[in-house]
């Protein structure tokens, strides 16, 4: 679904990224990690489609992004779910719309789908906070609902980068929890994160690959963690 | 960038779901609707402009082919025979549709404007004027004052086009003007919606990123700018238009005052013309939002 191809990427500067190739199977379960700075969020992108590789492909569902329009950039972003390591929203809405604004967007808010988005809030614990304003949430309740809204077009593949950045021990826990959960549904996830304890704790749970970033590289790290 | 009036009308009838994704933007709302206003509203002069030049030039022009003045001007004893021969000698001249010597009530009628109702205009030697219509094809004037000349030693022939070319090209040139102010009005009424539409869509820069971010595609971001400045044009500049209207309406009447200027205003389906004022502005609201749109959007990936 989503396969990247002897990738490097550049700001502009020396190559942040080379040669990278590696090719995400539907259901699996990553993490990528590495020093600050190191490229995590800038593979990230270039695994949804937001950055093109300097050189090298990328391919998003079979599709060179490179060739893509930008009405098929739209389409394959309601397929890959998001969570962004600097979540924004829109401000004037409340949780519950920022929430349900994939659907909006998508034309598709039906009756039916209020009744998921209710679920949904309950899941990630937002009920009390759905008619709250963004900049009224704290930075957990934030990646709670950036995650929410990551999640409800039920996308194939969900990338979180930093989910946990914010929150204590016991609600990053909840969070592994929920993305443990979607890969058991059958979503492919991939966790950008520095958090080697929330790696550990997710071991036991679930089959989950480890990738680190060093070098410019991407290298698969053993079971040394 | 192509104009599309099913998508104009989708745009009207709207979405209200989209409509909320942009946050209400009350000052700059308020600006573009008194722009599109005031804009309607000078837009209505200067077509009441054209529009009325236009028939002034028509008018002018079509009389200034059509008629002549012969002027006898001849001690007061031979002014009748001279009459009867150039009556004579315009009978017979081709092109000439009628001739006839103005009356001495007509002629006092002409002159009292100028010298009151008690001047004794009959004691005057004031020449006797000869009105002289055309056919279709009108007649030669040069042939027609030698055949004066040789005949009617006090005749001069006055066949209007002298004075009145001027007149009629200066209608023409207001015409023009009237067109080109209306052209200019709407070019700066583009430029300020542009204007305005590219300072919302600056202030929504975060708006538009999430947006793109969670799948929605151009048109559908686009879309919630273009219609907010589409109905505020519409809405201002009818406005305007029926102010302008209003106010045209209100004008004096030109024929008390003369009968000289047809008067700035419209007449009979001219009063149609400004309707076309704000589906127009609408248009063009249009047009210029989406371009900003778009560019900004090509911005973004
Ligand atoms: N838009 C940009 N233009 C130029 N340089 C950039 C840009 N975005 C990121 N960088 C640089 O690229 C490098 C990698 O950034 P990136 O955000 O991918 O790191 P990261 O691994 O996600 O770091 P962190 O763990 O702190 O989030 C950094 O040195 C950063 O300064
Ligand atoms: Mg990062």
């Amino acid at each position: 679904m989503i396969e990247l191809e002897n990738v490097a990427y550049s700001y502009g500067g020396g190559e942040l990224l080379s040669s990278i190739t590696l090719a995400l199977q539907p259901g699996s379960f990553h993490f990528l990690t590495g020093p600050s700075g190191a490229g995590k969020t800038t593979f990230l992108k270039l695994c949804y489609g937001a950055l093109v590789p300097t050189s090298g492909h990328a391919r998003l569902f079979g599709a060179d992004v490179r060739g893509m329009s930008r009405d098929d950039i739209a389409l394959a972003r309601r397929r890959v779910g998001v969570v962004h390591q600097d979540v924004q929203f829109l401000d004037h809405l409340p949780v519950a719309d920022n929430v349900a604004l994939p659907l909006t967007v998508s034309g598709r808010s039906s009756i039916d789908e209020g009744a998921n988005l209710k679920e949904l809030l309950t899941w990630v614990g937002l009920t009390e906070r759905a008619d709250a304003l963004p900049p009224e949430l704290s930075g957990g309740e934030r990646q709670r609902a950036a995650l929410a809204r990551a999640v409800i077009m039920s996308p194939d593949v969900i990338l979180a980068d930093e989910p946990t950045g914010n929150v204590d021990w016991e609600m990053s826990q909840r969070l592994l929890t929920l993305l443990i959960e979607l890969n058991r549904m059958g979503k492919t996830i991939m966790i950008a994160t520095h958090d080697l304890g929330l790696i550990r704790a997710a071991k036991s749970h679930v089959q989950a690959r480890v990738l680190r970033i060093s070098n410019r590289q991407l290298h698969l790290a053993g079971a040394d963690l | 960038m192509k104009f599309d009036p099913a998508q104009l009308l989708h745009l009207v009838v709207g979405d209200p779901q989209a409509d909320r994704v942009v946050p209400p933007s009350g000052f700059t709302a308020k600006l573009t609707l008194f722009s599109a206003g005031v804009m309607a509203f000078l837009a209505v002069f200067a077509l009441a402009l054209s529009l009325a030049s236009g028939r002034l030039a028509a008018r002018w022009s079509d009389e200034l082919s059509r008629s002549a003045t012969l002027r006898i001007s001849a001690p007061s004893d031979q002014i009748a025979a001279q009459t009867a021969a150039a009556l004579r000698v315009l009978d017979t001249t081709a092109g000439v549709a009628s001739a006839r010597g103005l009356t001495a009530e007509e002629q006092r009628a002409l002159l009292e404007p100028w010298f009151g109702p008690d001047m004794p205009v009959d004691t005057l030697p004031i020449p006797q004027l000869i009105e002289i219509i055309e056919d279709d094809n009108g007649y030669d004037p040069q042939g027609l004052r030698h055949r004066l000349a040789a005949e009617v030693p006090g005749a001069v022939l006055d066949d209007h086009t002298r004075w009145r070319r001027p007149l009629v090209g200066a209608a023409s040139r207001l015409k023009t003007l009237g067109w080109l102010s209306i052209g200019l009005i709407f070019a700066a009424m583009a430029a300020m919606i542009t204007l305005a539409a590219n300072a919302a869509l600056a202030a929504n820069a975060q708006v538009i990123q999430v947006l793109r971010l969670v799948g929605a595609r151009d048109i559908y971001i686009a879309r919630a700018f273009v219609r907010r400045f589409t109905l505020r044009a519409l809405t201002g500049a009818f406005i305007g238009t029926t102010a302008g209207l209003v106010a045209v309406a209100l004008l004096p009447s030109a024929q008390e005052a003369g009968g000289f200027l047809t008067g700035l205003g419209f007449a009979g389906v001219h009063w149609l013309w400004p309707l076309v004022i704000p589906p127009l502005a609408a248009v063009v609201a249009f047009v210029a939002t989406r371009a900003a749109a778009q560019t900004t959007l090509k911005g973004l990936r």
